[in-house]
């Protein structure tokens, strides 16, 4: 079992217009996408954390070197569609199983239904401990028997 | 909770679940009752003492709450167990341990084995689903659920609570025993800071080791495993420096192995080498008990632990064995022989873990450029945080000190 992280910014995907301008009806259906998901994921054990983030109105940058002159400021300055807009942790079997959440993600609807293909950044999560015996094996390598 | 107390209670677990099992063939519903009794029993008994018979009384506890459970449900549906429950006792189920089938039934080959992990715990170890969550490091609600699909599935698959027959045993054992080293493997490389509670877990997978080897005693890979993991785990104390960093086997302070534990291995290993077949874990185990065995790192048999690894590599035709034989064959004929044993091993093996001995054995030549590249290779592709820290370390030394 291993850890990713899913990561959802801002870029459109194939739909460029922002939600405000959807019809009622696509956003709830692209919500409930969203729920419908979650609940599969929570339901099979394999959801970790799931979190959508404030916007860019709300964040701050801060700079500090260490002996207590420390800055806030706005920002950062970046373009709006690199702004992470949400992530989500799973824990799962393989990478392949983590692509195919992933694919999900990317793959909710948008205007007239259509998917609107978001490309989401898929990172795997540093472990403390090997996850399989062939992985063990190796470690016993690394720290121990044949070193 | 004292820990004799919650050590009976966790010796007791298995043995009341496969009891409840097979009276009621619902292992799921068993598992819960018998996790409520378990907790009732961790309030009781501190107070007002252990009863005469802590089983029987963690047994009616357990069934009490398993029929309650099912008279609740009938109002809603109506469930062909509480037939049985209502017309009359059970037919007596004779006094028996059933650790073993509980443990046969959470290896179940329909089960990923993190779900398999995570049901052992549980179910075989006593522990809580808090506690299970807490050393994998994820919320209490996600381990509940996996916890709980996979008791269905091991539901749905209708197997009988009942050892597996003679024909399946053997390949129901090899997942048994591959389940418990997983999760010593989980409390293995633990030291500090987040995972500091996974070291439970290889203490668990030793304590549930001992319990597989108690009743199959003449199981030499049973054994085998045992002093596997006494062996390798011996040097637990000597593994991690003060802050935490990996030391690796050559330059830990043997002092601080634990000898006792080194002793019981060996012990144990010798019986089972005599006693005929010889199987990967006993092979691991006798390359481990070489490198315990040696006063320091320049007495290792090498030759010894090249031969062993060598019928390793017979047996399981496992290119990472192949990766570990490169390393015994430098030892023993010099880094050049080393290097032609992975460069035969060609693409087979991709990942760090080549770049990792590659970068070992090119030291050893005194390519340290080379070395230093390897390592950084290594360092990017591992997905293990201390090992990471370790191979970067690694190459920064190399690369400081160009000459010794």
């Amino acid at each position: 079992m291993s850890k990713y992280l899913l990561v959802v910014d801002f870029q459109p995907g194939v739909c460029e217009a922002p939600m405000s301008q959807w019809q009622p009806d696509e956003i709830t259906a692209h919500m409930d996408y969203y729920r419908l998901l979650h609940d599969e994921l929570v339901a099979s054990g394999e959801l970790v954390q799931s979190e959508v983030l404030t916007g860019p109105e709300l964040a701050a940058v801060v700079t500090s070197d260490g002996r207590g002159s420390t800055v806030v400021t706005d920002g950062p300055f970046q373009e709006f569609k690199e702004w992470l807009a949400g992530f989500q942790v799973v824990e799962v079997e393989t990478r392949a199983r983590a692509l195919e959440i992933a694919a999900r993600l990317s793959a909710v609807p948008g205007p007239g239904g259509v998917a609107i293909q978001q490309p989401i950044q898929v990172r795997e999560v540093m472990e403390q401990a090997p996850r399989d015996t062939g992985a063990m094996d190796d470690w016993l390598q690394t720290v121990g028997d044949g070193s | 909770m004292p820990d004799d107390v919650e050590d009976l209670l966790r010796e007791l677990s298995p043995q009341v679940l496969g009891t409840l099992g097979r009276r009621y063939g619902d292992f799921d519903a068993a598992e819960d009752a018998v996790q409520e009794a378990l907790l009732a029993a961790a309030t009781h008994w501190p107070r007002d003492g252990v009863p005469e018979r802590p089983r029987g009384w963690l047994l009616q506890t357990a069934e009490r709450r398993l029929v309650d459970q099912w008279r609740s449900e009938q109002s809603r549906r109506r469930r062909e167990q509480e037939t049985a429950v209502r017309d009359g006792p059970a037919p007596d189920v004779p006094d028996q341990d059933d650790t073993l089938v509980v443990l046969f039934l959470c290896c179940h080959p329909a089960l990923t084995s993190a779900s398999a992990i995570a049901l052992t715990l549980r179910a075989v170890g006593g522990l809580t689903t808090a506690e299970i969550a807490k050393a994998f490091l994820v919320p209490e609600s996600t381990m509940a659920q996996r916890i709980s699909r996979a008791k269905r599935t091991v539901q749905d698959s209708g197997e009988p609570f009942a050892l597996p027959s003679p024909a399946q045993r053997p390949t129901r054992l090899r997942q048994v025993l591959q389940v418990l080293y997983l999760i010593y493997n989980e409390g293995y490389t633990s030291s500090s800071g987040p995972a500091l509670n996974r070291t439970d877990l290889a203490d668990e997978a030793i304590r549930l080791a001992r319990l597989v080897h108690h009743q199959l005693p003449d199981d030499p890979e049973v054994t085998g495993l045992l002093a596997l993991m006494l062996l390798t785990d011996a040097r637990r104390a000597a593994r991690t420096d003060a802050a935490g960093e990996l030391v690796p086997l050559a330059a830990q302070e043997r002092s601080r192995w634990n000898h006792p534990r080194i002793a019981e291995g060996v012990a144990l290993l010798d019986s089972a080498i005599g006693s005929g077949s010889v199987g990967e874990y006993q092979l691991q185990a006798a390359i481990a008990a070489l490198h315990d065995r040696a006063p320091d790192a320049a007495a290792t048999d090498w030759p010894q632990i090249l031969a062993l690894y060598g019928l390793l590599e017979r047996i399981t035709s496992s290119p990472v064995v192949t990766l570990n034989r490169a390393v015994a064959m430098a030892m023993v004929d010099g880094p050049a022989s080393g290097l032609a044993v992975l460069d035969d091993l060609g693409d087979r093996v991709t990942g760090h873990r080549v770049d990792v001995v590659r970068a070992h054995l090119l030291e050893m030549a005194g390519d340290r450029a080379g070395a230093a590249t390897h390592f950084d290779a290594a360092a990017r592709r591992t997905s293990n945080l201390p090992e990471q820290h370790y191979l970067t370390q690694q190459a920064a030394r190399l690369r400081s000190s160009p000459t010794d």
